[in-house]
């Protein structure tokens, strides 16, 4: 097994979902309420993932611009769960060795007043390891 | 001591890729009672068959075993052969080394190994059995249709055309079904009640057709040839003898409140009404839940105004009995309920509707006059936009997961149609796959888009919101790789069929299969596609599976060929394998004709003579026409006096003696 099949394999595994169930139907991609800010959307997340073009999705940020609205979970009428698929590539990302996208020293200047500090905390754990 | 032929069928590479069929054959010769075996390449071939033959003849054997595909497919062949070289047919037994055997294992010692065991068994069984007769029962000469919709009209007719009697039994008051509410049909977009109104009067007029409408099938027993069923003939409140269908009483009826069922519940209906125009039969009916009479006692104006006095509001449901020798099941479809999808707004907005309701909002006899008008506001849709594969397709609890077929060729229909009566109108469709398997259907749908210019989205609907009296469809065009955002006037769901909720208690009533989505089963898929599993009950249009008009009618009149082919019969052989009471073991207990599903043991006083003791005792008779040798009461009788004939409680335990040796 090569490093993209484990890869791909332990996206599968991490996010339970699974690709090959898809239709092409698009209903996540027109359901979803980030559409405009991501580079790739919901219904290309499940379509690279299946086809093994990991890495277009590893390379662009829109793991993180996805909002985990889970409004392409709940529409999917096949049981795809494409917002767990887009989750495991962020936490792939994540994992890598020295790439956190998120520093302690780097939160000061970040904050912002009105910002509740759940949100901080959150994000910090969503982007370090 | 019988003398037994062992035959070992290769059936091509499909068991002796498997099996090794030469050691099976080695294995037979060491059996009890085996004088002859042998393997062959095509046991069910001409050739085969005479490699039996001949064995038979030559060897004088009083039983045959071949180990082969299911009893199933070639057990009748294999039987029938044998009964043409003087051996009774009932002296043959299969055992299934493919289905059970080869085709599940891969390992070739442990297939033969198990293959050798299943041989076992049966030969252990063809040791103990018996010849059998088979008895005859009459038909009776009339047929039973169970729903009245294009599907059952179509079968009654071309049962009457040749020559038997049938009763429809249709649950609304007037057969016509979901064809009757249709505007026009693909792909020649002829009217549908231009084309079905005439066979609805054809089977109305027939005097060999019997029309129970408001009627239900409550009960049914017997078996094929022989069925009883009760029919529920439900209490209308007018006195059909005397009802003219004028229709006055309809418009002087002050309850005008409920939701029209033939038009959707777009509109209401009076309390006393006539479904539509053409119906069939065409007379009054009173909603009792509508009715101010029924709820207040007071009113009475339809009775005042019936010249014919055919009101009659102390009418009761009726019971009726009648004998069948073939029964069709044509129940039909219902369009799923929309309420847990709420991503379109079906619920919430009047101007998000199902294609269904579309047909009644652009049908002459509609309750727009056929004038294309919103619900909500009654204006001209300048945008609509169509969803497919609304609810199928899918997985989620509230989604049926197979194609409902239709869709695509009506929507495809419903947007030719827009377009051509209303240029103006802009019509998208979005789509997942667009399937025309059908004549002329592929033309049809590319006409649509080509000669009409409906606009063919391939990607499916998000989110359906109201935004300022318009709705706002988010969907996504997979072809561009965008989400679009379309401000449209009507949404149109092209909503999943599901089998009528009746197919269930039906199918149980009939004891006939039903799959996980409530459709019919049929005996074969490719091979007895209308006839169910259980004999004498036959399948018609979509309550076996999604199908459009042509091929209901196509498969109408095949189940309706197999009636006929069954009542032409004066007699039918029964199935000999059925129940036999020991009488000197028998204690009258009651116990089997408790669990007889077919009512076929009952009891009499008989005297017998118990090792020269003689007395008169209540022993259980079998109706050997009746039994139709399910074995429950051979499973229920606590002094082992009930058998199966040619599955013996000894014959049984034999075989699985001859599996454990």
């Amino acid at each position: 097994m090569t490093d993209l099949q484990k890869q791909i394999e332990n996206i599968k595994r991490i996010s339970g979902a699974n690709p090959e169930k898809c239709m092409r139907c698009g209903k996540c991609t027109a359901a979803c309420p980030n559409y405009s800010e991501m580079e790739y959307h919901p219904h290309q997340f499940v379509y690279f993932i299946e086809n093994g073009q990991l890495d277009r999705l590893l390379k662009s940020d829109s793991a993180f611009r996805c909002m985990t609205c889970f409004a392409c979970v709940e529409r999917c009428p096949r049981d795809v769960k494409p917002a767990k698929l887009i989750e495991a590539v962020r936490l792939t990302l994540i994992r890598r060795k020295d790439s956190n996208y998120l520093k302690p020293d780097e939160i000061p200047q970040k904050i912002d007043e009105d910002l509740p500090q759940q949100a901080i905390v959150s994000a910090f754990r969503k982007y370090t390891k | 001591m019988q003398k037994i032929g062992v035959f070992i069928c290769w059936c091509g590479s499909n068991i002796a890729a498997t099996v090794d069929v030469k050691k099976v054959a080695e294995a037979a010769l060491r059996e009890p009672g085996v004088v002859f075996s042998a393997d062959y390449q095509y046991m069910c071939s001409e050739s085969g068959q005479r490699l039996m033959k001949d064995t038979i003849k030559e060897k004088g054997l009083t039983g045959v075993v071949v180990c082969s595909c299911s009893p199933r497919m070639h057990e009748a062949t294999f039987r029938k052969a044998a009964e043409s070289c003087g051996l009774n047919p009932y002296m043959v037994e299969i055992a299934n080394i493919r289905e059970h055997c080869s085709w599940i294992h891969k390992d070739i010692e442990e297939a033969t190994e198990k293959a050798v065991i299943l041989m076992r068994a049966a030969v252990a069984k063809v040791n103990l059995n018996q010849s059998l007769t088979a008895g005859k029962s009459d038909v009776v000469k009339r047929a039973l249709v169970i729903g009245g919709g294009i599907a059952g009209i179509q079968t009654a007719l071309d049962i009457a055309e040749a020559g038997y009697e049938v009763d429809i039994v249709e649950k609304k008051p007037t057969i016509g079904g979901k064809m009757a509410e249709l505007d026009k049909t693909f792909p020649t977009l002829d009217c549908s009640a231009c084309i079905l109104t005439p066979k609805m009067v054809d089977a109305a007029a027939h005097e060999k057709i019997k029309i129970y409408a408001y009627s239900e099938v409550e009960k049914v027993s017997g078996f094929v040839g022989n069925f009883t069923a009760t029919i529920r003939k439900k209490a209308r409140y007018v006195n059909e003898n005397l009802c003219t269908g004028c229709g006055l009483c309809t418009e002087k009826c002050p309850s005008r409140k409920a939701p029209n069922e033939f038009n959707e519940g777009l509109n209401t209906r009076s309390a006393i009404y006539i479904p539509f125009a053409q119906a069939v039969p065409k007379l009054a009916v009173i909603d009792p839940a509508a009715c101010i009479h029924f709820k207040t006692g007071k009113c009475g104006l339809c009775e005042k105004t019936c010249d014919a006095k055919a009101i009659d509001y102390n009418q009761k449901d009726e019971l009726i009995e009648r004998r069948y020798g073939a029964i069709v099941v044509a129940t039909g479809f219902n369009v799923i309920k929309l309420d847990n999808f709420e991503e379109y707004g079906y619920a919430a907005n009047p101007d998000v509707i199902t294609s269904l309701e579309l047909e009644r909002l652009m049908n002459a006899a509609g309750p727009t006059g056929g004038t294309l008008l919103r619900p909500s506001d009654k204006t001209h849709p300048k945008k609509i936009v169509f969803v497919q594969c609304v609810g199928s397709r899918g997985q989620r609890p509230c989604d049926k997961p197979y194609c409902s077929k239709i869709c695509c060729m009506y929507t495809a229909k419903h947007s030719m149609l827009i377009r051509e009566k209303y240029p103006d109108t802009e019509v998208y469709v979005f789509y997942i796959d667009v399937r025309t398997p059908g004549k002329n259907f592929e033309e049809f749908y590319r006409r649509a888009v080509e000669q009409y210019g409906v606009h063919y989205i391939k990607g499916q609907v998000g989110k359906v919101a109201e935004n300022e009296g318009k709705l706002r469809v988010y969907g996504s065009d997979l072809l561009l790789n965008e989400q679009v955002v379309i401000d449209a006037d009507l949404v149109v769901l092209a909503a999943a069929i599901e089998p009528d909720e009746s197919a269930k208690k039906i199918a149980t009533m009939l004891t006939t299969s039903i799959d996980t989505n409530n459709f019919l089963t049929e005996a074969h898929p490719k091979l007895r596609p209308v006839e169910s599993a259980t004999a004498g009950i036959f399948l018609s249009g979509v309550c076996q599976g999604p199908k459009d008009i042509p091929e209901t009618v196509a498969q109408a009149s095949a189940a309706a060929v197999k009636v006929v082919g069954l009542l032409a019969k004066d007699q039918i052989t029964c199935n000999p394998c059925v129940a036999r009471s020991d009488e000197l073991l028998c204690n009258g207990c009651s116990a089997c004709e408790k669990v007889c599903p077919y009512g076929a043991i009952s009891y009499m006083d008989k005297e017998v003579n118990d090792h020269g003791k003689r007395e008169v005792r209540r022993l259980a008779y079998v109706n050997e026409a009746v039994c139709q040798g399910c074995g429950a009461c051979t499973v229920a009788c606590p002094s082992g006096a009930m058998d199966l004939k040619g599955f013996t409680n000894k014959q049984i335990m034999a075989e699985v003696d001859a599996i454990c040796r």
